[in-house]
């Protein structure tokens, strides 16, 4: 079990990499939403006995984070009539190149914290912040509002897989709690984009930027 | 009856929303806050209640902290009512439910005694307030909602990863798992301590961007600048001290486990950080709304600074987080008074306030002494009270960059404030018909008698709350 859960998260670290080269936004919010599904998946291993709860979470993860928030981002971006990432202030290699340090930083962060001895030799910590430092990379390089979105769902992504080391310790109803909080908050923030679309013609956030010191 | 304060507004929000006319609507706002208020007197008259369930449970600081929310609310519910008359010809069906909805989140996170359900309702306290940001519709204001919520839901994020990683170090240790504050201040000392220092970092960085500490304030000024004044004050004496309470029952748990040197010092150096950006960004400050978001960065400092200082420090920060909220009240309604009269919120525009609307601009004056901590007002007392426990306490440096830093904001928000309400009113804005009525004075003078009343005399009701809330965070159990 536990060299297949270390393969979906290297997978899913591949994928993270994989966001930071593309500038076609399509493939970035469907790789988004393939990596939510992957932590569905992953939900469900983590589970020595699994039960109804931790079905009900994996297949509202899967739901959620793999189909209905990609779908809802893929909507807005249609109605905004968008295609690809301007380039960003940070290229795309130069940012993939960031991410693979992430990584490598992320290796050595997680040997400082200790682990309990059920989770030694899984790379869950490791996985999980780096996927939260690519999540900070997309939310401050990128230039259009969906990108930043994108960020902040990678970002969800990798507290989601640090929350997989609980699993035991977490009420059920949290999990969902978190997973309801993210689905209105990813609602709102398209609500908002759209209107920002409208007012601006644009997407482009460096079109905001009448409120400054 | 935990239940009954966190459902009776969503109810009402429900109401709200299922109305069809547009001026009763608003009256559900201070019919609310009133039954909410008076349910709050009543619970805090019996001390004896029992918590209905484990994870909702009332501890002191909470208890000082749902009545400052509720009164504030109450008053603010009632100028709500005078604004959305101005704005009649807007549709205010969403305002309201979410404004209604939004004190039952608040109310949620005060109770809340489990370390996933706070983070859960705080939230939900920012997908509600963004539609309050957005409801005046200008490019600005888009811009203004599109930067709250993504830096608050990037901070609270990283609060949720701070929460797991103090659940982490609860279930390193082998204890059993809970997440109900209760019992991580309960097995404190056993939690494993590299875990808990990184997750009070991230708790810290997360829960401070919610209260808009610097350097995580930047949403704060675009914020509340562009937001109604009615919404503005709600954020500022409301929402931030729920922010505030979660920070502090974090903090508190580091203080059990024995790591409060090490979280005490952060506080402090980030809450004199915070003092330090709002007293240059406030200098020179044309926007009067902007000012005052940076006047919210300042206290929110002056909060944390008192909290990490302890002993008369935290007595301090409890009593001031009243004063704070009090007095931020006149200075939000008055500014939006101020910015209705004139058409604009900047001095180039604004100034002879207090010929052009007597009441809001004299208010606004008297606000402005009392915020920068002048006696006889409620902040003087207990900003006092903080200093004295810096040099009591022998930090000598801290407490002069305190005074250091109270001076500047003075004078920065001064220069301000006095233009703005002296001088003769421009030709344009007497063409303006606005005018103070009773509906957008009243509340903000009863605020205002409420922040003198503070500085002159603590009723021992408050007192008795204020030290308990203080005595909590001294002693671990």
């Amino acid at each position: 079990m536990a060299s297949l859960i270390d393969s979906i998260l290297v997978a899913v670290l591949l994928l993270n990499l994989f966001i930071l080269g593309t500038s076609r936004l399509h493939t970035v919010i469907r790789v988004v939403g393939v990596q939510g599904g992957l932590l569905g998946v992953l939900a469900l291993l983590v589970h020595e006995h699994v039960g109804l709860l931790a079905l009900v979470v994996s297949a509202a993860t899967v739901t959620l984070k793999g189909i209905v928030i990609p779908f809802m981002l893929l909507r807005a971006m249609r109605e905004a009539q968008i295609r690809r990432e301007v380039e960003p202030s940070v290229g795309f290699l130069p940012s993939m190149i960031l991410g693979a340090l992430s990584i490598g930083f992320s290796v050595v962060i997680a040997q400082e914290l200790p682990l309990a001895k059920a989770h030694l030799g899984l790379l869950l910590v490791p996985a999980s912040l780096s996927t939260v430092l690519v999540g900070f990379i997309m939310l401050t390089t990128r230039y259009k509002a969906i990108s930043q979105v994108v960020g902040y769902l990678i970002l969800e992504n990798g507290i989601f897989i640090f929350g997989m080391l609980l699993v035991e310790a977490m009420p059920v109803m949290v999990e969902l709690g978190v997973l309801l909080d993210l689905f209105v908050g990813i609602f709102v923030i398209t609500i908002i984009v759209n209107h920002i679309n409208e007012a601006f013609s644009s997407m482009d956030t460096r079109k905001l930027s009448s409120l400054k010191e | 009856m935990a239940f009954a304060l966190i459902l009776l507004p969503i109810l009402a929000a429900g109401v709200a929303l299922a109305l069809p006319g547009n001026r009763v609507r608003p009256w559900l706002i201070p019919a609310t806050g009133l039954v909410h208020l008076a349910l709050t007197v009543w619970v805090l008259a019996r001390p004896d209640l029992q918590p209905p369930v484990a994870w909702l449970d009332l501890d002191p600081p909470g208890r000082l902290i749902l009545l400052v929310v509720s009164l504030m609310y109450f008053l603010c519910g009632i100028y709500a009512v005078g604004y959305l008359r101005y704005r009649g010809e807007w549709s205010n069906r969403t305002f309201v439910s979410c404004l209604l909805a939004f004190l039952g989140v608040m109310s949620l996170v005060v109770w809340s005694h489990h370390l996933g359900l706070m983070w859960v309702a705080i939230e939900a306290t920012s997908l509600l307030t963004a539609p309050l940001i957005y409801f005046n519709r200008t490019p600005r204001s888009i811009e203004a909602t599109w930067k709250y919520l993504l830096v608050c839901s990037v901070g609270i994020a990283l609060a949720l990863l701070g929460s797991f990683f103090l659940a982490y170090a609860s279930f390193h240790s082998g204890l059993e798992s809970s997440l109900l504050f209760e019992d991580l201040i309960h097995n404190a000392r056993q939690l494993s301590k590299p875990w808990l220092h990184t997750a009070f970092v991230l708790l810290l960085v997360g829960y401070g961007t919610k209260m808009g500490l610097a350097p995580m304030h930047t949403w704060k000024p675009d914020a509340y600048g562009e937001a109604p004044g009615v919404v503005g004050a709600l954020l500022a004496g409301g929402l931030t001290n729920c922010a505030f309470l979660a920070l502090l029952r974090i903090y508190h748990v580091t203080v059990a486990a024995g790591e409060g040197a090490y979280s005490g010092k952060l506080l402090i150096f980030i809450g004199l950080l915070s003092m330090l950006v709002a007293g240059i960004f406030m200098t020179g400050q044309r926007d009067i709304k902007r000012m005052l978001a940076y006047s919210s960065v300042e206290h929110m400092g002056i909060l944390v600074l008192g909290l990490g200082m302890g002993g008369m420090g935290t007595f301090g920060a409890m009593l001031h987080l009243v004063n704070n909220a009090m007095t931020k009240g006149v200075l939000f309604l008055t500014a939006g008074n101020i910015r209705r009269a004139y058409d604009s919120k900047s001095i180039d525009e604004v100034s002879g306030a207090m010929r052009r609307l007597p009441l809001s601009g004299t208010l606004f004056l008297f606000g402005f002494i009392a915020i920068t901590g002048s006696p006889p007002f409620g902040p003087f007392v207990s900003e006092f009270t903080i200093v004295t426990a810096a040099f009591t306490g022998g930090r000598f440096v801290s407490g002069g960059l305190f005074l250091l830093f109270l001076l500047i904001v003075f004078m920065g928000m001064g220069g301000t404030v006095l233009a703005a309400v002296q001088g003769r009113p421009s030709g344009r804005s007497r063409m303006i018909p606005y005018r103070d009525t009773f509906l957008t004075g009243a509340p903000v003078a009863i605020f205002m008698a409420l922040s003198l009343l503070l500085g002159l005399w603590l009723p021992t009701p408050l007192r008795t709350l204020v030290d308990q809330a203080a005595h909590y965070m001294e002693a671990p159990k």
